[in-house]
């Protein structure tokens, strides 16, 4: 690939082509999806954070004419007493399992015990008084302390630590350690002449995504069920609900509704395999909806997380250590981001010595889901603050120590590989001469910078692109878009063909009508999706060309195809791609590409935010004044939603960094299951979020793309925290700095 | 449940009191709507107050101003001659929830809601608005602060409802302003918030109220402070003393927006804040 390509639709600003449909109300999200004698389900959920279930009575639930099914645990054959008994029971499906329906045990406000279907929603939910539970109330563990702690409540029996050097040989809360390490951390700093050691600790937080989960099912004994639902990866849902109900992926259909946020917390399924046990129960058509209350307390928010970190450098800059021990709450149970959170706490750094320790720790709140580069933002938020206060302390420039320190092609990474060509040099760069680090700071203001990193991933996709006989198509994809990329995946097939963007409809296809795509995620999309496009694309040139030489009667390699346009070599004879459609009749049928493949490639992205804060001494209020987010896009094809994906990343860290939390009771109830009281930052919260897109090319890919949806939400933890730690000439260790908190510091600082 | 949307205060007072069940007053219904929604309260009847013309009608005099019970937040702020009369009490119902918000609600039914953290509440007291009150046996006329007796509490009888508030007649140099703390722009609720009104007389406060929310079960009114700024031109001193009588008048509670002792002194601040606003508007100057 070369970089000085002159594209002809890479690059604009298109009108994207699901934008019209969102913006008159006229797209069909996860709730909108209602269908001729359908019922609705409702769940009963726990009211306590931890407790043995001594009895769940559904009998007079059973008993009430307007109960038209009920669901619990038992209802799933893969895993219940049943499959317990008959040793079929599927033990690595039992997590999942015991998250959508409680098994004996509640492990956090608002688990699911157990479902109820009747006419109505309000009917359903009146019903749920009908089914008796009988709890034996325990003491909640609602943080990594206390679950660590010699004598904390064990959330599971069975639990044993893995990954210690020794065998555990006593249950825990500790599910897993892990270790990476690089050189010789001793001998690191006992290089160095400064060291600085800090502790730092995150809350745990949201995704918020504005649609709430919802689903429609049709169970169908005589083929596939269907499920309707917004996710970020339909074949995966049909995956999990085909492993928990013990049925083959042929007799299930997962169409994808538009989705209205996802950012990770769409990737697993909570209400879908209960609706459809109660449509099979009741032979209807069952449709379920989180309210915004069962969002927070029973989806998967993100790990909040401890960290201490260690670094040393010479006084010229040179850092010799690094070191850092990692603490994720996996919530009720385990499987934390606790691997990416230690594979990516140091990886923007060229350093001969690293030492990493991870553990993940479940305590008594919802099971964890992905958030934009899972596990990263905790643990670079630690990093960063540390190499931010390390600069200071040897009095250099925090853009000067990292590109001093920076990872670069041939960096060994602790996780692995050698970075191929990326961008952290280039960001650095770009943040030096941006017109915000060369504006003067305002008085009462602090400013921070940060740097951040993520791997990207490829992975399957599956493409098919069909022509119509007028020269029109269809690209056929399975990649639920969530940023925009149906706009992406037009302007690169149009970029091959030669054609206009919006001759070509790009559709999001149910499981049956495309091949298995993996989940949106890992900012796949436009890379790996993109990848398969651009195949499928240079399938239909091939086919084109072909046809236009079995009508001027040459061979395919006298055929010419640039811009839309076939022309034969050997005379003057050209044929555009509507008219080869419009005969294509006479050429052997109609014409469609096809592309199915696992990308690999995938071009890690690198970005560096600014920040710049000002802090209110008498209460502590903070406020954005001024942010700027640079990141490496590859190659931006849509510039717009590269610059939205940046801006949002940098919105949601900023959220995250100064007023979003959980907060729990004692008892381990969560008091802020609203947005009124769970504060995410509004627009006019904020100034505009400058972006800046910086363009190295992923040579892996034929445009250049690298992923750009999650690196933007890592570095805004340290800019924050370190602008407001600057305002207040105070250390800040802890998420978020709310304005207690920052008035705290600033009170005990006089 | 019954839905009934009367054209007459009497009307509206009939259906109250003939109904045996649970009957809520529905003005904007950013509350009730929500508080139904939540399944916090199941009402048999809801009586719309909206239809009943003299409710909508806000009149606008030096003499005296009338808000009627069913005029959204929204047409305070757009009086150009209550902005200048009253420009706290018209900042408070101006920072209701949001432009949305403020196109329905109330500031009867923010009164009446009687939440600790209403922010109409502190600058209608401050004003020394008086609520006129119907009911079956008549007309009544209470001191705002007479209306709210603790989170969700008003002293309102089950058959009776508000038709209106009325705000005093203005004299000499006089403003008001309110402050509240909230960690975002809007959509937020007041962690702690103060209302100031100030009446001068060459730059000396002649007469002062000083009211804070959400640092008690109602609203506070603190005649130490008013009286620390009595005689002054707000000077360091009268401020100080003020901002101490403040937080010594607070009883705040710990919760997920604030701890009592954030709630303590952020009220001094927003007191201090809100007097020097009011005192500049009044005319003051220092
Ligand atoms: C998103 C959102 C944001 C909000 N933000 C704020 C905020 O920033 N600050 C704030 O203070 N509040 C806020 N609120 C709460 C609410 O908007 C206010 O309290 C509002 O003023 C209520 O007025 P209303 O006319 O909508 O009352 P309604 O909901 O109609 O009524 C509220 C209560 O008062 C009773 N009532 C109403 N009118 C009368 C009457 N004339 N006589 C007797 N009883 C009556 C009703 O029966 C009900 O119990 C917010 C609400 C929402 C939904």
């Amino acid at each position: 690939m070369s970089e000085a390509r002159e594209f002809k639709h890479i690059g604009q600003r298109t009108i994207r082509p699901d934008g019209f449909d969102k913006v008159t109300g006229k797209a069909n999200y996860g709730a909108d999806l209602s269908l001729p004698g359908m019922i609705w389900g409702a769940i009963l959920r726990s009211p306590h954070a931890h407790a043995n279930i001594k009895k769940l009575d559904v009998s007079r639930a059973q008993a009430s004419p307007d109960v038209l099914a009920i669901a619990t645990f038992e209802d799933f054959p893969s895993v219940n007493a049943a499959a317990q008994r008959n040793g079929s029971q599927r033990k690595d499906l039992m997590d999942t399992a015991c998250n959508i329906f409680a098994n004996q045990k509640v492990l956090y406000h608002g688990h699911a015990v157990a479902a109820i279907a009747a006419r109505s929603q309000a009917a359903a939910i009146a019903a749920l008084d009908l089914i008796d539970v009988e709890y034996e109330v325990l003491t909640p563990v609602l943080n990594i302390n206390d679950a660590i702690s010699a004598d904390a409540p064990i959330l599971h029996e069975t639990m044993m630590t893995q990954g210690l050097a020794e065998p555990a040989t006593e249950a825990s809360n500790v599910s897993a350690r892990m270790e990476l390490k690089k050189g010789d951390i001793e001998a690191g700093f006992a290089a160095a002449d400064v060291i600085v050691e800090r502790a730092y600790d995150t809350p745990t937080v949201h995704q918020g995504y504005i649609e709430p989960h919802a689903t429609t099912v049709v169970f169908n004994d005589n083929g596939p069920s269907m499920i309707w639902c917004p996710t970020q990866g339909h074949f995966d849902v049909r995956a999990r609900v085909a492993q928990l109900m013990n049925l083959e992926l042929g007799q299930i259909k997962v169409v994808a509704s538009e989705i209205g946020g996802g950012f990770g917390g769409k990737t697993t399924v909570y209400l879908e395999p209960v609706a459809l046990i109660l449509s099979k129960k009741s032979g209807r058509p069952v449709k379920m909806e989180m309210s915004r209350g069962d969002v927070f307390r029973a989806s998967g928010p993100a790990s909040a997380s401890q960290s201490r970190i260690k670094i040393g450098a010479k006084m010229d800059g040179t850092i010799t250590a690094m070191q850092a021990t990692l603490h994720y709450e996996a919530g009720a149970f385990q499987g934390s981001p606790m691997g990416p959170g230690c594979m990516t706490v140091f990886t923007p750094y060229d350093v001969e010595n690293l030492y990493v320790e991870g553990f993940d720790v479940v305590v008594n709140k919802p099971k964890v889901a992905a958030y934009r580069a899972p596990g990263a933002p905790q643990s670079e938020f630690a990093a960063e603050m540390a190499v931010n206060e390390l600069a200071k302390k040897i009095g250099m420039d925090p853009i000067e120590f990292r590109l001093k320190n920076a990872a670069k092609e041939g960096t060994q990474t602790i996780y692995g590989p050698k970075l191929k060509v990326v961008g952290l040099v280039a960001c650095l760069e770009a943040a030096k001469s941006s017109p915000h680090y060369n504006a003067p700071i305002p008085e009462n203001v602090g400013r921070g910078l940060a740097a951040g990193f993520w791997f990207n991933i490829g992975g399957q996709s599956s493409v098919i692109i069909n022509l119509n006989p007028d020269g029109t198509g269809t690209i056929i994809e399975g990649s639920p878009d969530i940023g925009g990329s149906r706009a992406s995946m037009q302007m690169m097939a149009a970029e091959i063909l030669g054609v206009a963007p919006s001759s070509l409809n790009p559709i999001v296809a149910d499981t049956e009508h495309v091949a298995y795509n993996q989940t949106t995620g890992g900012s796949r999309t436009t890379f790996a999706t993109g990848m398969a496009v651009v195949e499928a694309a240079e399938d239909i040139v091939e086919q084109l060309k072909a046809r236009a030489a079995a009508m001027w009667n040459v061979t395919a390699e006298q055929v010419d195809f640039t811009d839309g346009v076939a022309h034969n070599l050997s005379g003057e004879d050209q044929l555009t791609l509507a008219e080869i459609c419009a005969s294509a009749e006479k050429t052997g049928g109609q014409i469609s590409g096809r592309a199915n493949i696992n990308a690999r490639g995938a071009g890690p992205s690198f970005a560096v935010h600014i920040c710049d804060i000002k802090v209110d001494k008498e209460t502590g209020k903070t406020d954005v004044v001024r942010y700027t987010a640079i990141q490496d896009a590859g190659k931006a094809i849509h510039p717009s939603y590269v610059e939205g994906q940046f801006q949002g990343g940098a919105v949601q860290g900023i959220g995250w960094a100064l007023n979003e939390e959980y907060v729990y009771s004692k008892d381990g109830i969560m008091e802020n299951a609203g947005f009124l009281d769970y504060r995410i930052p509004l627009a006019s919260d904020l100034p505009e979020i400058e972006a800046i897109i910086v363009e190295v090319p992923n040579s892996f890919h034929p445009f250049g793309v690298r992923g750009v949806g999650e690196t933007g939400i890592i570095p805004p933890l340290a800019a924050v925290g370190t602008a407001v730690a600057e305002a207040i000439g105070q250390p800040i260790s802890s998420l978020p700095c709310s304005p207690p908190k920052i008035l705290k510091l600033l009170m005990a600082a006089h | 449940m019954r839905f009934e949307s009367p054209t007459t205060t009497k009307a509206a007072a009939t259906l109250l009191a003939s109904e045996s069940g649970v009957a809520h007053v529905l003005a904007g219904g950013t509350d009730l709507l929500v508080r139904m929604k939540m399944g916090s309260i199941e009402p048999d009847l809801v009586v719309d107050i909206k239809r009943i013309e003299s409710l909508r009608t806000l009149k606008v005099a030096a003499a005296g101003v009338q808000i009627g019970a069913a005029v959204p937040a929204v047409r305070l702020g757009e009086s150009d001659k209550l902005r200048s009369l009253w420009p706290g009490v018209v900042e408070a119902a101006n920072l209701i929830g949001s432009d949305q918000i403020q196109g329905r609600c109330t500031v009867v039914g923010n009164l009446c809601n009687a939440s600790p953290a209403a922010d109409s509440v502190p600058a209608l007291i401050a004003a020394g608005a008086k609520a006129l009150v119907v009911g079956p046996k008549g007309k009544r006329r209470v001191a705002v602060e007479k209306v709210v007796l603790g989170p969700g509490r008003t002293s309102l009888a089950r058959d009776e409802f508000i038709e209106a508030v009325v705000l005093p007649a203005r004299t000499g140099k006089s403003a008001d302003a309110y402050l509240r703390f909230t960690p975002r722009t809007e959509m937020d609720i007041a962690v702690v918030s103060a209302a100031i009104n100030l009446t001068l007389s060459r730059g000396i406060v002649q007469s002062a109220k000083v009211v804070l929310g959400a640092v008690a079960p109602t609203a506070v009114i603190v005649p130490a402070a008013a009286k620390a700024l009595i005689g002054t031109k707000l000077d360091d001193a009268a401020l100080d003393k003020m901002v101490a009588a403040c937080r010594a008048a607070c009883n705040p509670i710990d919760d997920k927006r604030g701890t009592i002792a954030y709630r303590t002194k952020v009220a001094g601040v927003m007191a201090r804040r809100a007097a020097l606003i009011a005192y500049e508007r009044a005319g003051g100057s220092k």
